[in-house]
């Protein structure tokens, strides 16, 4: 018998002939007119239940969910900052809804200014000397970036430059995004207080120098306070700077990676611009240019002469393009959730936000420290976000990240992120983000405090953790190894002993 | 404290080399390699008869906290990979030093095996570290 409290399976709740009858799709009139050899020869496995039964099934499930509607989550930014209702119901007015993706530029004014803003602002923002909304991701965001810096260095005729430089502290889709440009990776250290090490910058420049992809502020949660140098080296040189602009929130209003020197910057509008994201997508990787490398920008955008109408510029305007990386312009729902939430803050909001997720991050890099944490890196302020390293703990008591991690769930807080970035070891990489109020932070610090006073007195306890969760703590190399998804009702009823 | 054979040369990047009667060498992870890793979910050796550079990363193992690069310690060419780890990477976990072997080098220069550390200068450099 099933323990009303577990909410199982879907299958465990079939029983043959239940359906709901009102939800059922309606079978298409007339004969089926896929051909004989390519129809199924028996039933897909699809359970068969009530729909109160799946009702139940499913708001019980949704009730076990740690999510950034129930709990302080300090993935942030990078998984799950707090989306703003209005951003969701303002891009879900119908006039947006209903619009079909070919319909005559005549028919979609009102979208193309809001996309033409949307561009606009992000320039605007960045620095840049154009925008493309098209990248349908963070990661194509990247490869359009790359591809843009190989199209203008192949447009001079420049074809021996065969090497992107990333530093070790970049994001681990930098180098793999080179690799899939043609691009060979030359990895360059950071220097102990975090900053790009120079000198190895230096020496590894020349004329196969392609670019260089950095991420600022860098994954360690600090600045890159050499930029400027870091520009001249890589220009001088004739390559290109990619800026990862994956988390812009500390630098919103304040500084502009165009007025740093870069030459092209994807923006994951899903993370600094709260669209909805995580499980893979839709997201929305737009990209920004200087000067030189506006031809290459993928199309179509959204351009107007004077004041004319909106339309989307293609192939036919932009002969050097880089092409199409959509079938349509990206992901439109994405984009005007983006272009809500942007018009919602305002210039001055924007500011705001690179204060607040700064000073969030600060606040509580300060109490943890106070409360006796080790910093990585003690002499610097954090960005929107920092690191916390367990090394030390992990040696004198056993409490590792992972612990930690395991435990804060008890107290009701989601984990931050472990074990990441590779540079530091037994790391939480915390980021409140700037939507939190300091009674939240001042919960998270306790609750941190907490564990780890508890690993001075009592490890196992923690090490058994989570403890008030419905699941316990999961053995992560089976999990890995052996993961299992398909629901057979064989294994099942050998399982219940039937 | 994690275990460093004295028999066994060692690369900054924590690889073992062990020189075999037949000129070959036989490379690893070392103990504190494994240890800082954690439980290795998946080991990607490298193709036999393919070369390897010192220095460039040839093979990958991947923990439940990260995936990190092995870089040859020697120039060469592989000449056999350690077949069973496909199955059971928790054997560099549990015997890095023998059974957890990953793969053999035929080197094209010996040389490279003197620039290598002994088991008294890894062990130095690992405690410095931490």
């Amino acid at each position: 018998m099933m323990n009303p409290q577990e909410p199982g399976l879907i299958f465990e709740h079939s029983r043959e002939g239940r359906s709901a009858a009102a939800q059922m799709p309606r079978r298409p009139d007339g004969p089926i007119r896929i051909p004989e050899a390519l129809r199924r020869r028996s039933a897909p496995g699809l359970p068969s239940a009530s729909e109160l039964d799946v009702v139940r099934h499913y708001t019980r499930l949704s009730q076990r969910n740690f999510s950034i509607d129930t709990q302080f989550y300090p993935l942030g930014s990078c998984t799950m900052k707090y989306n703003p209702r209005a951003c969701n119901s303002l891009a879900m007015l119908p006039g947006f809804l209903n619009r079909h993706p070919l319909a005559p530029a005549g028919y979609s004014q009102g979208f193309l200014q809001t996309m033409h803003e949307l561009q606009e602002m992000l320039r605007e923002v960045t620095g840049m000397s154009g925008v493309s909304l098209t990248p349908m991701a963070g990661a194509q965001g990247e490869f359009a970036g790359v591809a843009m810096i190989r199209a203008y260095h192949d447009a001079r005729g420049d074809r021996q430059r065969s090497e992107i430089i990333v530093p070790d502290a970049a994001h681990g889709t930098n180098p793999a995004t080179a690799i899939m440009c043609g691009y060979q990776v030359r990895e360059i250290p950071t220097d102990a207080s975090g900053d790009v090490d120079l000198d190895a910058l230096r020496a590894a420049v020349g004329p196969q120098t392609a670019g260089i992809m950095l991420t600022n502020p860098s994954t360690l949660g600090v600045f890159e306070r050499r930029i400027r140098e870091i520009a001249g080296i890589v220009h001088e040189a004739g390559g290109l700077l990619y800026y990862d602009g994956a988390n812009l929130n500390a630098i919103l209003g304040k500084v502009r990676p165009g007025d740093m020197g870069f030459d092209v910057i994807h923006m994951n509008l899903h993370k600094t611009f709260s669209t909805p994201h995580g499980g893979g997508g839709p997201g929305a990787g737009a990209v920004g240019v200087s000067q030189r490398l506006l031809p290459f920008l993928p199309v179509p955008v959204v351009v107007r002469t004077d004041d004319g109408p909106y339309r989307l510029a293609t192939e036919a305007d932009r002969p050097q393009t880089i092409g199409r990386l959509s079938a349509f312009a990206g992901n439109a729902g994405v984009l005007l959730r983006a272009y809500v939430y942007m018009r919602m803050l305002g210039r001055e909001g924007m500011t705001r936000v690179a204060e607040f997720s700064t000073l969030n991050a600060n606040y509580v890099m300060a109490e943890l420290r106070r409360a006796g944490f080790d910093l990585a890196f003690p002499e610097r302020r954090a960005t929107h976000e920092f690191i916390v390293t367990l090394k030390r703990q992990s040696r004198e008591t056993g409490l590792t990240a992972m612990d930690v991690a395991k435990r804060l769930l008890d107290h009701g807080y989601h984990a931050p992120t472990t074990y990441f970035p590779l540079l530091v070891p037994e790391c939480l990489l915390i980021e409140p983000t700037e939507t939190e109020s300091r009674q939240t932070l001042d919960g998270f610090v306790t609750a941190m405090v907490a564990v780890l006073e508890e690993s001075g007195r009592d490890i196992e306890t923690i090490k058994g953790a989570p403890h008030r969760l419905p699941n316990r703590r999961f053995n992560e190399v089976a999990a890995a190894k052996r993961l299992d998804v398909v629901y057979r009702p064989e294994a099942a009823e050998t399982a219940a002993g039937l | 404290m994690s275990a460093t054979p004295q028999d066994l040369k060692y690369s900054k990047s924590h690889e073992w080399v062990r020189l075999e009667p037949d000129g070959s060498v036989t490379v690893g992870i070392t103990d504190h390699a494994q240890a800082l890793l954690g439980d290795l979910v998946f080991v990607e050796t490298p193709e036999s008869g393919s070369p390897v550079e010192a220095g460039q990363a040839c093979a990958t193992v991947e923990s439940v906290k990260a995936a990190s690069d092995v870089y040859a310690p020697v120039s060469g060419e592989v000449i056999a990979v350690n077949e069973d780890l496909a199955d059971s990477p928790e054997r560099v976990n549990e015997s890095p030093f023998a059974e957890g072997w990953l793969f053999r080098v035929q080197p094209s220069d010996s040389g490279e095996i003197d620039g290598l550390m002994d088991a008294d200068a890894y062990a130095a450099m690992v405690a410095s570290e931490s």
